[in-house]
C-alpha cells in the first residue's frame, strides 16, 4: 500500500489488511499448526480434550490478535495504564480469590475460563513501562524520582506473583520490565546495583523460597541428585530429546512422553515431545520459526518513529524470545525448571492470550505506524 | 497530542540498546542450537539407549534342558511340567501383607519368607521372584482360587528336569541353582541369569551342560513410567537345550543298579572297539530330583553322612587296589619285554621268602608247580612275584599306563580320579622315599600303591580284549572321538572289526597308525595269550571264576578276578585264618572282577567292584555273569542300529 509521506487519519479495514506483516502471521500460524500436531500427540494420537481445547483457544487467539491489530496504537497507548492497573488488582484478586492448583495459587475463576493475570502482566507491564518511558524526556531517566517509579511498577506485581508461588512467571516478568527500562537509556550503574542487591538479598530470598524449589535449583546444578524426585524432569527431558536424534522418531511415536515419562507433557515440555518426534531438524524448525517472529517483530520495530512503539516492540521481541529461550534452556537442562511456557505451542490459553495480545499490538504498531498516538 | 519528548536522540538511544540485546539473543540461539547439537546428534545414542532401557523391561525364562536318552532313545533325563509361583515386588500393593497371605495358603517357612525378602531386596522391582518353584497341584490350584486377592503374583506353568531311573544318577549327574562358583568356572552362565534356571553339577549334565542348557527366552516389554505393563514389544521363546543320545544302555543300567543294591560299587561296561561306555553304574545311588528344586538340609545330611558316600560316582572317582586283576597286564608285560615266556615254571608253597620278608599266595597250601597260563587262570601270587621281581617297577607302570591305567579317560567330567600307577619316580616325588624291592612284588598282584578306578579297569580289559588296541571310552554319541575319526577314516563300519581281528601279529603299516588306533603291543601272541588265559580262569575247573561261568556258547565269556585287600594282613591274622565275613565291613577286602565277552569274537569288556564284598570270585563274578547274560542278550538289538549306519554317530 502506498502512503505518499502524509499522515493519513484514517484507514480502511481493507487498507489494514493489507498492511499486515505477512511474515509475522504466517509464523503465528504456522506455530498454531505445529501446535495441534504435538498436541494430538500428547493426548496420545487421540483428538481428546487438549487438542481440541488448544486448538479452539487458538482460533480464538488468533481472531483476537487481528482484532487488537486492527485497534489503532493509540488506543493501546492510552489504555496502557488502566491496563497495567486492572492486571495488577486481578493479581491481588488472585491473593484472595484464586484458584489452588499443585501447591500454587494462580488462576481466578471467571466462568468461561480460568484465567492466569500473571501472564497478562507480562504485557502488561511492557506496555506500561514503553508508555512511561514514552512520556519522559531523556534527561529524565536517571533522575531518582524517574527511576524508582518503574521499579515499584515492575517489583509490585513480581512480588505478587512470587508469592503465589510462581518463580517463572515473576521471572518472565521481570524480564521484560528490565528489558524496557534498559532500552530506556537508565544507566549501566543502575543495573549494576540492581545487580548487586540481588545478589546480596538472595541468600534471604532463597530462605523464601518453597523447599520444592529449593530442591529445584539444587537439582539443576546437580541433576543426579535425586534423579527419581526433582532431577527426573531433566533427565528424562534429556532422554526424550536426546533420543530424538537426527529424525526424531516419528510422529505419535514418542515413546518418553507416550509413556508418561515426561512431566508436563502439554504445557512447559511440549518442546520435548516434539523434539523427540521430530528430531534435531523439528527442533531447529521450531526454534527457527520463533526466530523469525521475534526478527519480525524488531523488524517492525525499526519502521516506527514514536519511542513507544519501538520501546514496545523492542521489548516485546526480547520478552518473546526470553520466553522461548527461557523454556528451551529449561527442558534442555541449560537453566533449573522453573515452569515457563513455550509461546502459543504450549497449552494454556491465559499465555496463549497474553502472547496473541502482545503480537497484536505490535501488528497494531505497523498497520497505524503513520498515525499519531494522540 | 502528546509529543514524543526526546525526540531523534533518544530513538538513537533505543537503538543503541537494542544492538546488545540482538547480540545478546544471538548468543542465546547459538547456546540453545548448540546444545541441540550436542543431545540430538553427538550423544543421541547414549540417549536413544537410556530411553530403550526406560522403555523396556525384560522377563528372562529358562529354556527346558536338552534330553539326554540312551543308545536306543530312551529318555533318561528329561524334562516335565512344573507348577511354579513367580511374584513381581512392584505389582504387589502391599508386600509384606502379600507374603504373609502366601505363607498361610502355601504354609511356607518363616526362614524361607525371609529369604524370599532378601531376595526380594537383591533385585530390580520388576524382576520376579519365585516363590515356589515346584508347587503341587493342590497348592497350584489353591493359589489360582485365591488368585484374584494376590496381586502381583503370577503361577506360572513352566517345565524343569525330571530324573526317571536313579540307576544313572552318577552318570548323567543332575541340575542344581546357579552358585557363584558355577558363574565363575562358566562363561556362559553370565548372560543366563533368568528365574528357575539350572545348570548341570556333575556327569554329563555337567560335561554337556553349555549345550544342553540352550538359550535363554525373554519377553519383553514396554512399560510406562510406572511399571505398568503396556504391552509384549517381542517375545523369543529361547532355544530348548541340544538333546543327546548317549551310548549308554538304560536297561543295562537298571540291571545293574538292581545288582548292587545294598551294595558299594560301581558296575562299567564298555564296547571295546567303539570304546561305548554301555554302562556305568555305582551303588548306592540318590535321587537327583531333589537337588533340582534345591535338597533340604535333612536329606542333604543324610547323604553326605551315609557310610558308602552315595554321592560319589564310584565308576570314575572310587580308587581301588586293583588286585588280581591286574595279573593280565603283568603278564603282557613281561611278555612283551622278554623277561619271561610263557613256559616258565614257579613252584607255589603258599608263601615265597625274598629279601627277608615273606611273601603270602591267597591259597595257603600252594599251587605247586605252575606255568603263566595257570598262573593267571588260578590266580597265583607267587608266581607273579617272581614275575614282577624280574620285570621291575618300571617296566610294569609304563605298560599299565599305556593300557589306561593312571589318567582320566573319560572327557569331561570333573569328577573322574586319575588313580596311582606306582614306579620308582613317582615314589620319590610323592613319598620322597627310594622304592623298595618287596614293594614291587606287591605291585605284581595289583597290591600295594596301585589305585585304579573301576572305569580304567573296564578300559584296561577292553584294550587287552580287542586284542592290543589303544580304543578310547566315549559316552556321547556325535562327540568327537578316537572312534568316530577311525569311523570316517575306514568309511565302512563292517570292516572295523575285521580290522580289529586281523592278524597284523608284528607287522603293521603307516595306514593302521593313522586311522587312528594304535598296537599297544609289540607281538600279539601275548595279547591272545592272556585272552587265552582268562578264558581259562572262567571256563576251565580250577579257575577262579569258575563258578560263575556261562556255558551257551554266545555267551560265554573270559575273566579275571581280584581281591584287594583294605588293611596289612597281620600273620597272626594269616595264622587264625579269619574270615572275610567275620571281620568288621570296613576291614573286608574289596571284591573285583574284570571280563570281556563273548570269548569267541569279544565285544564288550566289563569290570565290577564291590567293596567290601570278600573276594571276587564269591561277589563280583557272579554279578558280571548276570550283566554279561543280559548284555549279550541285548547285543543283537544294538548290532542291529549299528548295521543300519548311515553315516550319522551310532
Amino acid at each position: 500500500m502506498f502512503r505518499s509521506g502524509s499522515i493519513q487519519s484514517h484507514l480502511t479495514l481493507r487498507d489494514k489488511i493489507f498492511s499486515l506483516d505477512l511474515t509475522l502471521t504466517i509464523c503465528i500460524f504456522l506455530i498454531g499448526i505445529i501446535s495441534f500436531f504435538a498436541m494430538y500427540s500428547t493426548d496420545g494420537g487421540q483428538f481428546a480434550y487438549h487438542t481440541q481445547s488448544h486448538i479452539v483457544r487458538f482460533l480464538i487467539f488468533f481472531t483476537l490478535f487481528f482484532i487488537i491489530s486492527f485497534v489503532k496504537t493509540s488506543f493501546w497507548y492510552s489504555s496502557a495504564t488502566i491496563f497495567y492497573l486492572g492486571i495488577l488488582i486481578l493479581l491481588i484478586l488472585v491473593k484472595f480469590f484464586g484458584l489452588t492448583s499443585s501447591g500454587s495459587q494462580r488462576w481466578l475463576d471467571l466462568y468461561f475460563l480460568n484465567l492466569q493475570p500473571s501472564e497478562l502482566m507480562k504485557i502488561g507491564l511492557i506496555l506500561f513501562l514503553a508508555k512511561y518511558y514514552h512520556k519522559i524526556s531523556s534527561g529524565d531517566v536517571n533522575k531518582f524520582r524517574y527511576l524508582a517509579q518503574p521499579l515499584l511498577a515492575l517489583l509490585f506485581p513480581v512480588i505478587l506473583v512470587i508469592t503465589q508461588p510462581d518463580l517463572g512467571t515473576s521471572f518472565l516478568i521481570a524480564v521484560g520490565g528490565v528489558i524496557v527500562v534498559w532500552l530506556a537509556g537508565v544507566k549501566m550503574k543502575f543495573f549494576a546495583y540492581l545487580g548487586g542487591l540481588f545478589l546480596l538479598s538472595a541468600p534471604v530470598a532463597i530462605s523464601f523460597l518453597k523447599p520444592y524449589q529449593k530442591s529445584r535449583i539444587l537439582t539443576f546444578l546437580d541433576p543426579s541428585r535425586d534423579p527419581l524426585g526433582a532431577g527426573y524432569q531433566i533427565t528424562q527431558s534429556k532422554i526424550a530429546i536426546g533420543s530424538g536424534g537426527l529424525f526424531g522418531k516419528g510422529f505419535l511415536d514418542g515413546s518418553q512422553s507416550y509413556l508418561d515419562y515426561l512431566p508436563e507433557k502439554h504445557t512447559d515440555f511440549i518442546f520435548t515431545l516434539f523434539s523427540e518426534e521430530f528430531g534435531f531438524f523439528g527442533s531447529m524448525t521450531i526454534l527457527l520459526i520463533y526466530i523469525l517472529i521475534t526478527w519480525r517483530i524488531v523488524n517492525i520495530g525499526h519502521t516506527l518513529r514514536t519511542s513507544f512503539g519501538k520501546l514496545y516492540c523492542y521489548s516485546f521481541a526480547t520478552a518473546f524470545f526470553s520466553y522461548v529461550a527461557v523454556n528451551m534452556g529449561m527442558v534442555l537442562g541449560l537453566i533449573p525448571i522453573v515452569g515457563a511456557p513455550l509461546p502459543i505451542m504450549s497449552y494454556g490459553g491465559s499465555s496463549m492470550m497474553a502472547i496473541m495480545i502482545g503480537l497484536g499490538i505490535t501488528m497494531s504498531c505497523k498497520i497505524h505506524k503513520d498515525q499519531s498516538l494522540g | 497530542m502528546i509529543s514524543d519528548s526526546g525526540g531523534g536522540s533518544k530513538i538513537r538511544l533505543i537503538g543503541r540498546r537494542m544492538f546488545v540485546l540482538t547480540a545478546a539473543k544471538a548468543i542465546i540461539v547459538f547456546g540453545v542450537v548448540g546444545r541441540l547439537i550436542s543431545l540430538q546428534i553427538n550423544e543421541s545414542k547414549k540417549y536413544k539407549t537410556l530411553s530403550d532401557k526406560n522403555r523396556f523391561r525384560e522377563w528372562k525364562f529358562a529354556p527346558p534342558r536338552g534330553v539326554i536318552k540312551d543308545y536306543f532313545g530312551e529318555e533318561i533325563a528329561s524334562n516335565e511340567k512344573v507348577f511354579q509361583l513367580h511374584l513381581i515386588p512392584e505389582n504387589a500393593e502391599n508386600l509384606s501383607a502379600l507374603l504373609y497371605r502366601l505363607k498361610n495358603i502355601l504354609k511356607i517357612s518363616d526362614n524361607a519368607v525371609l529369604r524370599i525378602q532378601k531376595k526380594i531386596k537383591s533385585q530390580k522391582p520388576w524382576d520376579p521372584v519365585i516363590i515356589s518353584d515346584n508347587l503341587t497341584w493342590a497348592e497350584f490350584s489353591r493359589i489360582n482360587l485365591f488368585l484374584h486377592e494376590l496381586q502381583g503374583v503370577e503361577p506360572i506353568i513352566s517345565v524343569a528336569r525330571v530324573y526317571r531311573e536313579q540307576s544313572s544318577s552318577h552318570v548323567i549327574g543332575y541340575v542344581s541353582k546357579i552358585s557363584k562358583r558355577d558363574l565363575q568356572q562358566k562363561n556362559y552362565l553370565a548372560d543366563m541369569k533368568a528365574a528357575g534356571m539350572r545348570v548341570g553339577k556333575t556327569g554329563l549334565e555337567n560335561k554337556l551342560d553349555s549345550e544342553i542348557i540352550g538359550n535363554v527366552g525373554h519377553k519383553r516389554y514396554e512399560v510406562n513410567a510406572f511399571g505398568k505393563r503396556i504391552k509384549e514389544v517381542s517375545i523369543d521363546q529361547g532355544k530348548s537345550g541340544k538333546s543327546y543320545k548317549t551310548t549308554l544302555d538304560l536297561e543295562l543300567q537298571n540291571l545293574s543298579a538292581n545288582l548292587l543294591k545294598d551294595k558299594a560299587g560301581a558296575i562299567c561296561v564298555m564296547d571295546i572297539y567303539r570304546g561305548d561306555i554301555i554302562t556305568m553304574v555305582s551303588s548306592p545311588t540318590f535321587d537327583p530330583n531333589k537337588f533340582v528344586h534345591g535338597i533340604n538340609t535333612k536329606d542333604w545330611k543324610e547323604l553326605i553322612n551315609h557310610r558308602d558316600k552315595p554321592l560319589v560316582n564310584k565308576a570314575l572317582s572310587g580308587l581301588y587296589p586293583p588286585g588280581s586283576t591286574i595279573k593280565g597286564l603283568v603278564a603282557i608285560s613281561a611278555l612283551e619285554n622278554d623277561v619271561v615266556n610263557t613256559k616258565m615254571v614257579q613252584q607255589c608253597s603258599g608263601s615265597i621268602e625274598l629279601y627277608g620278608e615273606k611273601f603270602h599266595c591267597w591259597k595257603k597250601k600252594g599251587h605247586g608247580f605252575v606255568d603263566m597260563r595257570k598262573a593267571i587262570k588260578e590266580s597265583c601270587d607267587v608266581y607273579f612275584y617272581e614275575v614282577a621281581r624280574r620285570l621291575g617297577i618300571d617296566r610294569l607302570s609304563e605298560t599299565a599306563r599305556s593300557f589306561g591305567l593312571g589318567d582320566t579317560m573319560v572327557k569331561g567330567f570333573h569328577e573322574e580320579k586319575i588313580g596311582v600307577v606306582p614306579n620308582t619316580k613317582w615314589k620319590k616325588q610323592r613319598i620322597g622315599k627310594s622304592w623298595y624291592l618287596g614293594e614291587t612284588l606287591h605291585s605284581g598282584i595289583g597290591q600295594g600303591y596301585w589305585q585304579t578306578t573301576p572305569m580304567q579297569l573296564c578300559l584296561m580289559t577292553a584294550r587287552i580284549a580287542n586284542g592290543g588296541y589303544d580304543v578310547e571310552p566315549r559316552i556321547v554319541l556325535g562327540e568327537k572321538s578316537k572312534f568316530s575319526v577311525f569311523a570316517e577314516k575306514k568309511k565302512n563300519p563292517k570292516s572295523l572289526e575285521e580290522f580289529f581281528n586281523s592278524d597284523v601279529s608284528n607287522e603293521f603299516d603307516d595306514t593302521t597308525i593313522n586311522l587312528g588306533y594304535n598296537p599297544l603291543f609289540r607281538n600279539q601272541e601275548n595279547i591272545n595269550f592272556v585272552k587265552d588265559a582268562f578264558f581259562g580262569a572262567t571256563n576251565e575247573p580250577g579257575g577262579t571264576s569258575y563258578g560263575s561261568r556261562l556255558n551257551k556258547k554266545e555267551f560265554m565269556f573270559a575273566g579275571k578276578t581280584g581281591t584287594s585287600q583294605v588293611r596289612r594282613i597281620t600273620e597272626k591274622q594269616r595264622e587264625l585264618e579269619i574270615k572275610n565275613e567275620d571281620l568288621p565291613y570296613e576291614q573286608r577286602d574289596h571284591a573285583l572282577f574284570v571280563a570281556f565277552a563273548p570269548y569267541n569274537e569279544p565285544q564288550y569288556s566289563i569290570s565290577v567292584v564291590v567293596e567290601h564284598g570278600g573276594s571276587g570270585s564269591k561277589s563280583a563274578a557272579p554279578i558280571a555273569k548276570k550283566v554279561i547274560k543280559k548284555l549279550m542278550e541285548r547285543h543283537p538289538l544294538r548290532k542291529k542300529i549299528q548295521d543300519n549306519y548311515k553315516g550319522e554317530d551310532v
